[in-house]
């Protein structure tokens, strides 16, 4: 029963928390665009850029916060160029987003050489330590898991209440909500459907930037090429897994983070001496396809998602 | 601001704003080159010189381009009917494998008969692994982005358990390599001596085909109606869900020929660096190309220079290789904005 014991200790529960992380705030980001009517394929790349931005900018003295606010503004900057192409002018979708994932990526690695030429392996940071909140942090198995993680692993939860706070009780989500249902509408309204989806596109890539910056920041202390390692393709799943709703979207990614901490655990057992790791590693990319499939019946996808809005052509 | 179609836009209208595209992916580059500390004339010049420069540098450069023609055509049908294959990593590695599954001796069969075998299972393989996303796509109306894109990662690691399991070398010293492939199965050089293979003129006869396809055949009409408008299509009787998944099996066996000809034409075994992005660069090709047959293959060369002239101006001057990657991604870009301008002009109000 070596699946029991790994399901009922805290230590798993922690690191599922702390691996769901840095997916919650790229999914959150990727939802508000898509709810807007974006689809931002740029996520991978703009989570690369923010995982070096946030750590270079701490290596070379900026406080960790600091180093998040970098992060975030690089990420704002590649939304806004997407939003740009993909907004106002309305270019598809899909190619701006791979076109911006390629160029986030190849500038970070461009900048990563001219900064560093002759290292071998990146230098390290010294990260955000957990921060146990008090009397909480006591709960058995609930306290270890949920309240011993790091400053912005706590951000994270809060920026997923935030946005569905935001989304669903307010006129600003009311705006953002049906410029990606019904733009027409919208625009009757007086309202500008390019300046709320821009907004969006410009709001939610500063997010996934964040959720790359974990990753360095947070998860790790370091940069390495191939670290975000197609977490943004995860993540757009997810916002599908769940039903473009943050609530959902949230368990979505720790029920996700959970399978992917057993996964490692499961390498470990006996288990992992019979099947080989690939198989294991497969697991996150083969369940986040299964939950595109198992979702698609019932998606609730936002009516003018890809849809591009042209005044002239009402 | 507005978009208003032009209806007949003239002659400059049409070539000027793709020009301006791929000079303003220069003047990009030659500011970054400039901020990593390389004079940018400089360092074009040296591009080109490592790509064109000599016999060599030129063999090398149309070596490159090989597998981009391949991945570039397969971007390049698939996008043309809205089938969004961002998967060609994926089909190229499927085609690679076959290739080495059949080729390192389980059929000892001369030349002639063996190397065409391995090129239609290559590509037949290829076809599988895209006809996956493609029929979740019309089945179940998932996103055929998402989905090429993750197979991409487990695919890979699919070569990855191969290698390491039923397909390694027993020779190979540890190493995460397949075995080498038998001499019948090696595509030879296209002039003794020289350093380029069949390969390359393998591609050029499938951009010939696929351009003969979408010119003359029901096929290619099909094909273009479904990327155009999928509703009018099937209003007009034309069987959409057939459509997508014969592209489908196009594309994913054009990726796949490209990994084939890498193994058989240029490495003679596998190994999991095989392909260094050439499936996400089909991309670029294919969009650079406005997703012409016969463009792909002039993409592919322009593509195919800017690299391999960049890895010689790297180990020259020490400006990042990086730096090749950044011009063809901004190339992408404003690329698909050039075109938007061809056809519609911006309006104030």
């Amino acid at each position: 029963m070596e699946l029991l014991d790994i399901l009922l200790s805290a230590s798993f529960w922690a690191a599922a928390i702390r691996i769901a992380s840095p997916l919650i705030f790229a999914t959150i980001g990727e939802l508000i665009c898509e709810r807007a009517g974006v689809l931002n394929l740029g996520i991978e790349g703009i989570m690369v850029a923010g995982a070096f931005a946030g750590w270079i900018s701490v290596w070379a003295g900026l406080p960790l916060w600091g180093g998040v606010a970098v992060a975030m503004f690089v990420g704002m900057a590649f939304g806004l160029l997407h939003s740009v192409l993909s907004v106002p002018f309305g270019l598809s979708q899909h190619v701006v987003g791979v076109g911006i994932t390629l160029l986030a990526t190849s500038v970070t690695f461009y900048t990563y050489r001219v900064v560093l030429p002759e290292v071998s392996s990146p230098p390290k940071i010294e990260a955000f330590q957990p921060f146990e909140i008090p009397l909480l942090s006591d709960i058995p198995l609930l306290g270890p898991a949920l309240f011993s993680q790091t400053p912005l692993t706590y951000a994270a939860f809060v920026v997923a209440a935030l946005t569905a706070f935001v989304l669903f009780r307010t006129p600003l989500g009311l705006a953002v909500r049906a410029a990606g249902e019904n733009p027409s509408a919208v625009a009757a309204q007086g309202l500008s459907v390019t300046a709320i989806r821009m907004g969006a596109v410009v709001v939610g890539s500063g997010l996934m930037a964040v959720g790359g910056a974990f990753l360095t920041m947070s998860a790790f202390d370091s940069f390495f090429f191939d670290m975000v390692g197609g977490r943004g393709w995860i993540c757009i799943a997810l916002v599908v897994f769940g039903a473009w709703r943050p609530g959902k979207a949230l368990l979505g990614a720790i029920l996700f983070a959970a399978f992917d901490a057993l996964q490692i655990r499961v390498q470990q057992t006996s288990l992992g001496t019979v099947i080989p790791y690939q198989i294991f590693l497969m697991m996150p990319y083969v369940l986040s396809i299964l939950a595109l499939v198992l979702m698609s019946r019932s998606a609730q996808v936002p009516a003018a998602l890809m849809v591009p809005f042209n005044k002239g052509t009402r | 601001m507005r978009l208003e179609a032009i209806s007949q836009p003239s002659v400059s209208r049409r070539i000027f704003p793709p020009m301006l595209a791929i000079v303003a992916s220069f003047v990009i580059a030659a500011l970054l080159a400039q901020i990593a500390g390389g004079n940018p004339f400089a360092v074009f010049g040296l591009i080109f010189k490592g790509a064109l420069g000599s016999q060599f540098a030129l063999l090398e450069t149309l070596n490159r381009a090989t597998p981009l023609i391949f991945t570039g055509l397969a971007v390049a049908v698939a996008f043309r009917a809205k089938l969004w294959n961002i998967g060609a990593e994926a089909q190229l590695y499927a085609g690679a494998v076959i290739t080495v599954v059949l080729g390192t001796g389980a059929l000892a069969w001369p030349a002639p008969v063996l190397l065409p075998t391995l090129a239609i299972g290559a590509a037949l393989a290829g076809a599988i692994v895209l006809l996956i996303p493609a029929m979740l796509k019309t089945r179940f109306g998932v996103d055929e982005v998402v989905t090429t894109l993750l197979f991409n990662f487990i695919f890979l690691l699919f070569v990855s358990y191969l290698l390491e399991g039923p397909l390694k070398d027993p020779m190979g010293m540890g190493w995460p390599k397949s075995a080498r492939l038998i001499p019948e199965a090696r595509l030879p050089r296209i002039v003794e001596g020289l350093r380029l293979h069949w390969g390359f003129a393998l591609a050029l006869i499938c951009a010939v085909a696929i351009w003969v396809i979408d010119r003359k055949t029901t096929l290619g009409f099909e094909m273009r109606a479904v990327g155009q408008n999928p509703e009018a299509a099937r209003f007009a009787g034309i069987p959409v869900t057939k459509v997508i998944l014969k592209t489908a099996l196009l594309s994913g066996g054009l990726a796949a020929l490209g990994g084939f000809s890498e193994v058989a034409g240029l490495k003679g075994s596998l190994t999991l660096d095989l392909s260094p992005g050439f499936g996400y660069t089909g991309i670029v090709v294919a969009m650079l190309a406005l997703l012409n047959p016969l463009g792909v293959v002039a993409a592919a060369l322009f593509v195919a220079i800017i690299f391999v002239g960049a890895d010689s101006m790297s180990r020259a001057i020490g400006v990042p290789t990086y730096l090749a990657d950044i011009m063809l991604a901004s190339a992408l870009l404003l690329m698909v904005l050039a075109i938007l301008f061809t056809k519609f002009r911006v309006r104030r109000d």
